[in-house]
């Protein structure tokens, strides 16, 4: 279940109440989200719309840490991360979310296989551990015969599912696509859906994702509408 | 050792940079290795000069000689345990430029006074029993290809005329910095071919050994006093600082080594650290994905620091193993460098170097990283 109107909902994996996010541009002040309220369950994947400058990759930025409101709470599986500290959200990061970027955001020097294992180097996992999850998440991702790839020997629907892979290694507790098929063509951008698709149905993930495309939105369950900064209650998809 | 292959993977992302860093730290250190060796070779009469040693010249100066006779007197001066002499010879063998050390012993007691070098016993012996025979160090022996048995002439440039030598054995020292290019050979051979207008008669200079080191000043003054007002006054110093006065007029050759070395690291410095930054300034986005997965500002400054180190540590250790190899090869100026020897302190030295200015190189760049906010990188990619 998925609400934007900020009544307590307290199954959800993810709350969000009265989010304000304010930028200062020399003297100007910017009022990014203002007063957002969001729940969403486990196992939703919702998709985010806006025109640009709406404050969809803000609030992605935020519901991620990598990024501190200037008002408001935002508590995932329990935990209230908007007053964490730098160090402290380092670590919820590492065991939490699982970012997938628009350019995918690949280390170039390293191979597929090495670019999904960076998030396990820093578990305590032994080498044959990490290798065994590494090609888990290839195996999901249909990339286990790319695996010794650099990422300039694969295509772009390629490198996009090595992030996914490297998203999904370390069993993340939701999934965040910040445009997961804008740099795509419409083949591999559906191949990236059906994929995203397949980790909700399949493996129970949680996904929120920022999208320009109205046919990337039809796939999630819900699609909500930002404005200005605040969030519009958009359409069930009847996925 | 789990980051081992993604920091390896990072260094060589530009191989040619890579390579050319590598190279600077390589240049730097094997510059500093030779500079160290020199510097050493110079110095090397002050750290091998024995406390208990004092060398008695002629006060005018030490090309002027001393009589033979001052043997006894000084002899009989309270706290001498030893005294002995040595002439200067300063042949020539086929060029000018095969320079090395001869001098005219004492065979009765040149071994007393300097118990350091080892000769052994059938080579002494044999060195006894030839008037012309002489003792020849490891070095100058394989620099000419000399071997025991061998005659060898020698050009007068005091004495004129040819002195041939038969090499009765050689010597070795006991310690890595003990000069082993020396030529030693009879006193008495010396004099009694030499003419009387030409210094028959008289020594280059007296080593003095004093019982008990305390004594040194004593004995110094002592002896000085004994012969103030004779033809040939003294001038008496302590080995040591005979050696360090004679290093003296040469220059300050620490300092001007000191000079050339810091200019070259902090070259070194500013050229890595700008090649450095260089690098980090294009991961921006990489970093950041990095630090958004969950690595810590810590592991990342960490990580930079790690690829600085691994640059100073390879490119200082294949310089300091490339400037030993080079001094195993020997004194490349032809002898004015006896002791052209690179010791372990220095290599220990030179690797340090390497890695403090590697790490010194990648302080900044790793503070920017780690400083670096994931948002405002993120919107750079």
């Amino acid at each position: 279940m998925v609400s934007v109107n900020g009544n307590t909902h307290e199954s959800a994996l993810i709350q969000v109440r009265n989010l304000d996010k304010k930028y200062q541009r020399g003297s100007e002040e910017i009022h990014v989200l203002q007063g957002l309220n969001l729940d969403v369950d486990e196992g939703e994947f919702v998709a985010f719309m806006g025109p640009s400058g709406s404050g969809k990759t803000t609030l992605l930025n935020l519901l991620g840490g990598i990024d501190l409101p200037s008002s408001g709470s935002i508590t995932v599986a329990g935990d209230e991360i908007s007053h964490m500290s730098g160090s402290k959200l380092t670590a919820w990061r590492a065991r939490h979310v699982g970012f997938i970027f628009q350019m995918y955001n690949l280390i170039p020097v390293l191979t597929a296989f090495q670019n999904v294992e960076i998030p396990l180097l820093l578990t305590s996992l032994s080498k044959a551990d990490r290798r065994t999850h590494v090609e888990a998440a290839l195996a999901v991702v249909g990339l286990t015969d790319r695996m010794h790839h650099y990422p300039r020997q694969l295509s772009g629907g390629q490198e996009q599912r090595v992030a996914i892979a490297r998203a999904i290694v370390s069993d993340p507790t939701f999934l965040l696509c910040d445009e997961p098929t804008g740099d795509l063509d419409r083949h591999s951008a559906d191949d990236i859906l059906n994929l995203l698709e397949r980790l909700v149905k399949d493996f129970r993930k949680t996904i929120l994702m920022v999208t320009h495309d109205p046919r990337a939105a039809e796939r999630a369950q819900v699609s909500l509408h930002l404005d200005k900064g605040v969030l519009i209650e958009g359409q069930k998809t009847g996925r | 050792m789990k980051f081992l292959p993604f920091l390896i993977a990072n260094l060589l992302r530009k191989k040619v940079r890579f390579i050319m860093t590598i190279g600077s730290f390589t240049i730097a250190l094997f510059l500093y290795c030779i500079l160290a060796t020199i510097e050493r070779s110079f110095n090397q009469g002050v750290e091998v000069a024995g406390a208990d040693r004092l060398v008695v010249i002629n006060k005018t100066s030490i090309i002027s000689p001393l009589p033979f006779s001052y043997k006894e007197r000084l002899t009989q001066i309270p706290n001498v345990k030893h005294v002995t002499y040595c002439v200067w010879f300063g042949g020539i063998y086929q060029s000018e430029k095969n320079f090395f050390p001869q001098q005219a012993i004492d065979l009765k007691t040149f071994r007393d006074m300097y118990p350091e070098f080892k000769v052994v016993p059938k080579y002494w012996e044999a060195f006894k029993k030839d008037r012309e025979g002489c003792i020849v160090g490891p070095s100058t022996l394989k620099r000419f290809g000399w071997k025991v048995g061998d005659r060898i002439p020698l050009r007068g440039t005091i004495w004129p005329g040819t002195w041939e030598f038969n090499i009765c054995g050689t010597y070795d020292g006991t310690r890595g910095d003990d000069d082993l290019t020396q030529f030693w050979f009879r006193y008495d051979y010396l004099d009694e071919r030499r003419l009387p207008e030409f210094g028959k008669g008289t020594v280059g200079w007296y080593m003095v050994k004093v019982d008990k080191i305390d004594r040194a000043a004593e004995v110094v003054a002592a002896i000085d006093k004994r012969f103030t007002n004779s033809a040939y006054e003294t001038k008496t110093d302590t080995e040591k600082s005979f050696a360090a006065d004679f290093v003296k007029q040469i220059g300050n050759i620490k300092l001007i080594m000191l000079s050339i070395g810091g200019v070259v690291f902090f070259t070194l410095l500013l050229v890595t650290g700008s090649t450095m930054s260089m690098s980090v300034r294009e991961r921006v986005g990489e970093l950041a994905t990095l630090k958004t997965i969950g690595f810590s500002d810590t592991t990342v400054l960490l990580l930079v620091m790690a690829e600085a180190l691994t640059v100073g540590l390879v490119g200082g250790g294949i310089g300091v193993i490339v400037g030993k190899i080079y001094t195993l090869t020997g004194d490349p100026t032809g002898g004015l460098l006896p002791i052209f020897y690179l010791a372990p302190q220095n290599m220990i030295t030179g690797l340090g170097l390497g890695i403090f200015i590697g790490m010194l190189s990648g302080l900044m760049p790793a503070l920017f990283a780690m400083r670096l906010r994931i948002v405002e990188a993120l919107r750079r990619v």
